[in-house]
């Protein structure tokens, strides 16, 4: 319908992590002072854009600011890595979903890869300043794309960190990290992890002989984020659960990560077309610019 | 000519133009076009405006309803306007979606022996012309606000209607929308074929001319809770007109699979975030669509996965086209589009590729058994009767359950088993002082009427409950 308003949220800060992840640190007050660790936030970058759920990777109060760390995987994505500090876009909502429940566990593992490794860090610092034992791996491709490292070390008791080629950290993949932790015998109270899919499958199975609790933070596709479309349904020990308002922590040994790993793909298509359609139209722009 | 008291009576109806079959069927355009004046008189004529009009008592909302008409005769359309907007804020839309048939229309008296009134197609054709006009709402009267304010949590009708009669009073009122666009279910679920986009702005840009302020993108219970919006905020009191939530589905096995979703997700990817212009959110339809249920949302679906460009649409419902609770428009506009009915059909399970993409589904034949204590004749499965209807889209239409944000943050509000929230029914105030709610939060899906209804006597409720009113203003009908 397009009831035009104006631009209301800027880009206070734009870090590039590398060229396919970035960080966004975006002035919204209200929403900076009711975010709490495990939520996710949604933005539109302008009429006719989709509306996108990112995890709050942090807050901070008195800035006055929530800030993002995106992976670039589409046409959305790629169209934020455009934006630059300064930059005005559209809607910005949240926080949504429940928060993670933090609480004196003893000993905490987070486990965070791909777009799911700044996700992990507002959710390990509150752990941590509850007086957990704090143990965090986080995975990533190579030297180039790791961040945060940091960040992670002030509020880990042991930060392990892995890469594909081994070019810093370790060679493997979290779970290789995983399994040597529980292979020490040490006692784990609780895993918490986020990332693809299939890591955070392989990381329940881990951990589910050992019954260790476990919590997934789903990153199933959303709509509107507010409980109304049903489609980040996630199917929980039999039920139907959803995402944007019943999680998006769930107990990853209760998901059934073979329907969600099916369900990801729902718009595989269309995304390609969109993607291609987006990748045409900048091209006619750039040369309109040129010529 | 059928003759009632004296006075000689069309037993048909004026016919409402509308765009023929093969012209709606690939467009968003509304289908049914709108009287022009000649239309609206003579159909006007038809009233016989009874002393005691049994057409107000099917009326949620008791329009005057011949002396709205009797001003459209009289050519008084601004009256005719008045009358109408006296007990309903929104006529345009009303006149578009209202069930009219077991409403106003049911109960006209010259029903009993031609066709009735067409009281919607006259209200609508008031409405439009009001917006034509651009009359706005008019202005407060009074100015009772000195330091109250109120929250309206959610702008569908019943928090349009209960901001609307606020401001009216003079209240500073703010509504705070958890989506980009306002009007609920009149923007993302009812389609533009039905109800045009430009009636449900020009409503909201009305609204807004009366000191109306709306906040999108702001989700009570997330960034604000109630108990915030009363004391930090400083609001007086706040209505939650939230609406119904999560879309049911049926617990069948192959639900997960890819290319099945709920009507609300369909539709909010159409209308909400402008799939039929293309825009960046996917749809996710492919070309033979088998839509489950046949209510309004279940036909709002298939006639939008028609223009969408589906191949083939059919629903499927378990009972007959009697038990449909579709409004009689809808179901003679799909069927002439070309819609498939599979009546008494349920589905059993659906089936899938390799790839997780829904291709069938499994349905039994069913035949209706003695009516339950509800007097509803209970569908039962006839033994060995399946079959397989071939859908690479299936899409559910079969009703909401509650969404828990607000009733999860704000444990101080009772609710009751089904997780609607509770009220008072004459002032809609919940269990939680200040806090009052109304429409499909409250009752479950129900209607564009009801929902307006409620939030009208919320605002009578607030006002009493800030101590603005004297009298009771029970029924919300009359705000004073
Ligand atoms: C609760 C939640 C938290 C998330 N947090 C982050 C984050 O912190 N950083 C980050 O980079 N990404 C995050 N994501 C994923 C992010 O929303 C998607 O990458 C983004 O929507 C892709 O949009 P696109 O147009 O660029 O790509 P598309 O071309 O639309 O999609 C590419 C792939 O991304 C996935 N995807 C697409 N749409 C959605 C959607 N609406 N919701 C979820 N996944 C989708 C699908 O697997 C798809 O195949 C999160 C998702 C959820 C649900
Ligand atoms: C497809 C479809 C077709 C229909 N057709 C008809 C018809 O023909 N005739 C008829 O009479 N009725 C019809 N109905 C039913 C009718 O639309 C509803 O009964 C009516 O809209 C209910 O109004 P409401 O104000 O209670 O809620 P809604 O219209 O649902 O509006 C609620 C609003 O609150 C917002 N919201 C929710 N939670 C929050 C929160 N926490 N914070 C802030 N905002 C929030 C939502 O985003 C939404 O905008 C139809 C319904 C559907 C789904
Ligand atoms: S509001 Fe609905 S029920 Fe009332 S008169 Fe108008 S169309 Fe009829
Ligand atoms: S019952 Fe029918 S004829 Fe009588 S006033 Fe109402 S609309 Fe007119
Ligand atoms: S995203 Fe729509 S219900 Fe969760």
């Amino acid at each position: 319908m397009g009831t035009l308003r104006p631009m209301a949220f800027s880009i206070f800060r734009k870090q590039i992590f590398s060229p396919t992840t970035f960080l966004w640190e975006v002035e919204a007050p209200d929403m900076a002072a009711a975010a709490h660790p495990g939520q996710f936030v949604m933005l539109r970058l302008h009429e006719g854009g989709e509306r996108i759920p990112l995890t709050v990777a942090d807050f901070d109060r008195d800035r006055g600011t929530i800030t993002m760390v995106v992976k670039v995987v589409g046409k959305t994505t790629e169209e934020m890595a455009t934006y630059l500090e300064g930059d005005t876009f559209q809607d910005f909502i949240g926080p949504l979903g429940a928060p993670t429940h933090i609480a004196q566990k003893g000993h905490v593992v987070f486990v965070g890869g791909g777009l799911g490794v700044a996700p992990i860090y507002p959710v390990l610092r509150a752990f941590k300043k509850m007086g957990n034992r704090t143990t965090t791996i986080v995975g990533f491709r190579n030297e180039q794309e790791i961040f945060w490292k940091d960040r992670f070390e002030e509020f880990s008791d042991n930060l392990i960190v892995m890469t594909d080629d081994g070019s810093v950290g370790k060679k493997g993949t979290t779970a290789d990290a995983l399994k040597d932790v529980l292979e020490t015998g040490v006692n784990i109270d609780e895993v918490f992890t986020v990332g693809p899919l299939g890591m955070m499958e392989v990381i329940a199975e881990l951990t589910r002989s050992k019954k260790i609790p476990t919590f997934a933070s789903m990153n199933s596709i959303m709509v509107d984020g507010i409980g109304m479309c049903g489609s980040c349904r996630v199917t929980v020990d039999g039920n139907v659960l959803f995402a944007c308002v019943d999680g998006p922590d769930m107990d990853a040994h209760k998901v059934d990560f073979k329907e969600m790993k099916i369900r990801q793909k729902r718009f595989r298509n269309e995304e390609g077309v969109l993607l291609q359609k987006y990748h045409t139209e900048c091209r006619a722009q750039t040369k309109g610019v040129s010529a | 000519m059928t003759e009632t008291r004296g006075k000689k009576i069309q037993p048909i109806r004026t016919k409402m133009p509308e765009l023929a079959p093969e012209k709606r069927r690939l467009v968003f355009d509304e289908v049914n076009c709108g009287f022009d004046i000649t239309m609206a008189h003579q159909e006007a004529e038809r009233c016989l405006f009874c002393k005691k009009p049994l057409c107000m008592q099917g009326c949620p909302v008791a329009i005057n309803i011949p002396m709205f008409i009797k001003n459209i005769v009289e050519g008084n359309m601004l009256e005719a306007y008045h009358v109408l907007k006296a007990s309903n804020p929104l006529p345009a839309v009303c006149g578009r979606v209202c069930p009219q048939e077991i409403q106003c229309e049911q109960k006209c008296i010259v029903g009993k022996k031609g066709e009735p009134v067409a009281i919607g197609h006259l209200e609508r054709f008031v409405g439009d012309w009001a917006i034509e006009q651009g009359i706005k709402s008019e202005k407060p009267e009074s100015d009772l606000s000195i330091g109250k304010k109120v929250a309206i949590v959610g702008s569908g009708p019943a928090g349009i209607a209960c901001a609307h009669d606020l401001a009216r009073a003079g209240l500073a009122v703010t509504i705070f929308e958890g989506l980009h666009e306002a009007g609920g279910v009149l923007s993302y679920g009812i389609p533009p074929f039905r109800l045009s986009r430009k009636v449900i702005s020009e409503e909201i840009k009305s609204l807004k001319s009366m000191g109306v302020k709306i906040e999108f993108n702001k989700v009570i219970g997330k960034i604000f809770s109630i108990q915030q919006l009363l004391t930090e905020k400083g609001f007086s009191a706040v209505f939650i007109g939230t609406g119904a939530g999560l879309p049911k589905f049926m617990g069948i096995p192959g639900e997960y699979l890819n290319g099945v979703m709920s009507s609300n997700e369909f539709l909010t990817r159409v209308n909400l975030m402008d799939g039929f212009n293309h825009a960046d959110t996917p749809v996710g339809m492919g070309s033979r669509v088998a839509v489950i249920g046949a209510g309004n949302t279940a036909l709002d679906t298939a006639r939008t996965a028609l223009r969408m460009g589906a191949e083939e649409v059919v629903i499927v419902y378990r009972r007959t086209q009697n038990e449909s609770p579709a409004r009689a428009e809808e179901l003679r506009h799909a069927t002439e589009e070309g819609i498939r009915f599979s009546w008494l059909t349920n589905p059993i399970a659906l089936h899938g590729d390799v790839d997780g993409n829904v291709t069938e589904m499994e349905c039994m034949r069913m035949e209706l058994g003695e009516p339950d204590a509800s007097g509803r004749r209970s569908p039962q499965a006839v033994p060995g009767s399946e079959f397989r209807i071939k859908a690479d889209t299936v899409v559910y239409g079969l009703g909401t359950v509650t969404n828990p944000i607000i009733s999860r943050s704000t444990p101080e509000i009772k609710t009751n088993k089904w997780g609607y929230l509770e009220v008072d029914p004459t002032t809609q105030m919940t269990s939680m002082p200040g806090v009052f709610a109304g429409g499909d939060i409250v009752t479950g899906a129900a209607t564009v009427i009801l929902a307006l209804g409620a939030g009208r006597r919320a605002a009578s409720g607030i006002l009493k409950y800030l101590g603005l009113v004297k009298e009771e203003a029970a029924n919300g009908v009359t705000v004073s």
